[in-house]
């Protein structure tokens, strides 16, 4: 949940979302209508993208979880409005889609921030303070309308805990001081804690660091899409955080690494 | 011995490029080479057990497809959400061709033309960098209609899940790959005969699907020597939780667990010492101190009542109490169970509420027999396995720490107790009414 509080949605009595919640049903309608194609518009391009996606599957329906995301991207979250296009395109019923969106946990179903920061506060990460760094979270987007900050199931970066993922970007390992500058950036529009990602990590088995002597350092020239291998983003002179414990170079490699940045 | 961690973190070896430069793909040439039978006699051959959590031969399950031409599927598990849980992301992240190459090899092995990889939709980085490889790969000629001139069609397709737990789960997985809610399916029929479509389907772990190249490089036999007899090959081990070096480690199974844990992972803080630790996920039943000296693999992990699982070691030292721990582990079960089948729903929900109840002073001792005893009830009565997930830990913790679960809760019953006096009696008062009762 938010920490802001969710954007009110308008609700038509007994909390019910739906309009027309306590019309008498009609026994001779379908009940499963699918939108009409020449009544319901659709933005050309999430049109597309559903189509792209719809494609790539032996049944249409398979589609269903990407063309949500889609659609969620489009408008910031799965609305009735965004639920009907997709139906539209895909020739389902909202309903169906409906009950797919309320399954996952990455489909916002009620209004919220277009910006996420999921802190994950599973085992590994509340063991190492993922909490306390949750309330400081929580503390800093306080007054923030566009952050959307909730706690999260284990996000699979143990490694880095406590950790969050900041619009899908991951960050760790934290600390509750982090929690400023992560509003900060995103403010700013600057790339969140960049020196604490999780793409420039190195690998921290030591053994894959003593078999590394055959390459020389990463080179940000030659591997735009590389970003994996402890590279240090452009003009950055941070310390990578790299392995969380010091693990012995050899000195030749460490002079190199000294030497690039 | 670094087979799938070898020289990982070279820059760029996610393009196919440095892939190749490598000797990549190289075992795929050689598996076309070789007739789909033959292929598949060297997976078996290796022994290869899954590395997703059940640990059952690869070979085996592979040779389980019906033969014949018939739309089969193979689906690659990349929905890595087990807690504790991270070593396929860093597979996936650093060398997605290994992948690749490995499904295009264990779809020629079992004949299947259209393969799928499920990453969970929390990969958004890792799941980019994939779909470039794939792209890269297509582009080569090795995904596509006869590729590399010999008899093997294949189509691959990355499809991002969206953040469900029991989506790795593998029918519930098949149901979410169809575009449907993730609920399990009932077995029997196994994916194996009817799956993704009603078709035959391979589901197989990133890392056991990256180890294919390298059996099909070194020979099955080969492969079968490293590691222990019933374990063979190497495994990528997640450990994080209370150690120096958190991180992914690859080992050689049959390694001594302490040597992971202190040798690798730099064991405990300083001054801390190890209270309990779960050897495969959150979901595998605990293991004490005394367990440290175990070697680490499959068929001792379940000699030592537990389990290897997907091989992500988290270790809690003394910092922590038990408590803590189950209410964490608890309430993730409770919030990703599907809510299919009851005992699953209502006995992660009813788990979760007993830990509450402990945690606000109000239960007695007899609440952990009940709390065991239900725990007993939800194991081997789901479609699936996620509630005996949270049942086997939960009844290992009162099992093995329940003098400590006794103690806390005397302990939160006397705070309650202590709250509920501290309101009632005014300030002074409570010297002259030193009862049993509080005064009202």
């Amino acid at each position: 949940m938010s920490a802001i509080g969710r954007r009110e949605v308008p609700r038509f009595g007994h909390g019910s979302r739906v309009p027309g919640w306590d019309d008498a049903v009609d026994l001779t309608k379908d009940p499963a209508t699918i939108p009409d194609p020449a009544v319901t518009l659709v933005p050309s391009q999430l049109r597309e993208r559903i189509a792209q996606a719809m494609a790539k599957y032996p049944d249409r329906r398979s589609a269903a979880i990407p063309a949500l995301h889609a659609a969620q991207e489009e408008h910031g979250w799965c609305s009735p409005e965004a639920i009907d296009q997709v139906a539209t395109v895909m020739q389902l019923t909202p309903a169906y889609l409906t009950a797919v969106a309320t399954f996952y946990d990455m489909f916002k179903t009620v209004p919220m921030a277009r910006h996420d920061v999921f802190v994950c506060t599973n085992i590994s990460c509340s063991l190492r303070g993922a909490d306390e760094f949750f309330e400081a979270m929580q503390k800093a987007a306080e007054d923030d309308p566009d952050l959307n900050v909730r706690s999260f199931e284990c996000l699979g970066a143990c490694d880095i805990a406590p950790m969050a993922s900041v619009d899908g970007e991951y960050i760790g390992p934290l600390e509750p001081d982090d929690a400023e500058r992560i509003v900060e950036d995103m403010r700013a529009g600057r790339t969140v804690l960049e020196h604490k990602q999780l793409r420039y990590r190195r690998c921290a088995d030591p053994g894959v660091q003593e078999e590394a002597g055959d390459f020389g350092p990463p080179d940000r020239a030659q591997t735009d899409m590389a970003d994996t291998a402890g590279l240090g983003p452009e003009g950055d002179n941070v310390d990578r955080p790299g392995p969380t414990a010091a693990i012995e170079m050899p000195a030749e490699e460490a002079a190199e690494e000294n030497d690039s940045e | 011995m670094k087979i799938l961690f070898d020289r990982i973190d070279e820059p760029g070896l996610n393009t196919l490029e440095v892939y190749e430069r490598r000797g990549g793909y190289e075992s795929l040439r050689k598996a076309l080479t070789m007739a789909p039978d033959e292929v598949l006699q060297q997976i078996s051959d290796s022994s290869i057990r899954g590395r997703g959590g059940a640990g059952f031969r690869m070979g085996q399950k592979a040779s389980f497809l019906p033969h014949g031409n018939m739309d089969k599927y193979l689906v690659c598990n990349a929905d890595e959400s087990e807690p504790g849980t991270f070593k396929d992301r860093e597979l996936m992240q650093k060398s997605p061709h290994m992948l690749i190459e490995g499904i295009l090899i264990a779809s020629w092995a079992a004949e299947i033309s259209r393969a799928f990889i499920y990453i969970r939709g929390e990969y958004d980085h890792q799941a980019d960098i994939l779909e470039a490889a794939i792209a890269e790969a297509r582009d080569a000629g090795y995904i596509g209609e006869k590729i590399l001139g010999s008899d093997h069609t294949i189509s691959l397709v990355l499809h991002r899940g969206a953040g469900a737990y029991i989506c790795g789960e593998e029918t519930g997985l098949l149901d979410s790959l169809e575009g449907k809610r993730g609920n399990p399916r009932l077995k029997p029929p196994f994916p194996a005969i009817e799956g993704l479509y009603h078709g035959p389907t391979l589901i197989n772990n990133v890392e056991t699907l990256a180890t294919v190249p390298h059996i099909i490089r070194m020979g099955g036999k080969e492969y079968a020597q490293i590691g222990t007899e019933t374990s063979t090959g190497t495994k990528l081990v997640s450990v994080s939780g209370d150690v120096q070096r958190p991180g992914n480690y690859e080992i050689e199974l049959g390694m001594p667990s302490r040597e992971i844990i202190y040798g690798l992972a730099g064991g405990p803080f300083e001054g801390r010492e190890i209270k309990f630790w779960f050897p495969g996920g959150s979901s595998s039943p605990v293991l004490t101190a005394a367990d440290l000296d175990l070697p680490y693999d499959f068929d001792s992990m379940a000699k030592a009542g537990s389990m290897l699982g997907s091989g992500a070691i988290i270790v809690v030292d003394d910092s922590h109490t038990i408590l803590e721990v189950m209410h964490k582990l608890v309430k993730f079960y409770a919030h990703e169970s599907c809510g299919k089948c009851v005992p699953c729903r209502e006995g992660t929900r009813w788990t979760l509420r007993m830990v509450q109840r402990i945690q606000a002073g109000e239960a007695t001792p007899m609440d952990l027999d009940i709390m065991a005893s239900v725990q007993e009830q939800i194991i081997g009565n789901c479609l699936c396995v996620l509630g005996d997930a949270m049942a086997m830990p939960v009844g290992s913790m009162v099992a093995k720490f329940r003098p400590e679960l006794e103690a806390e809760i005397e302990a939160a019953r006397e705070r309650a107790e202590g709250a509920e006096m501290a309101d009632v009696i005014p300030v002074g008062v409570a010297d002259e009414h030193a009862g049993p009762y509080p005064v009202h």
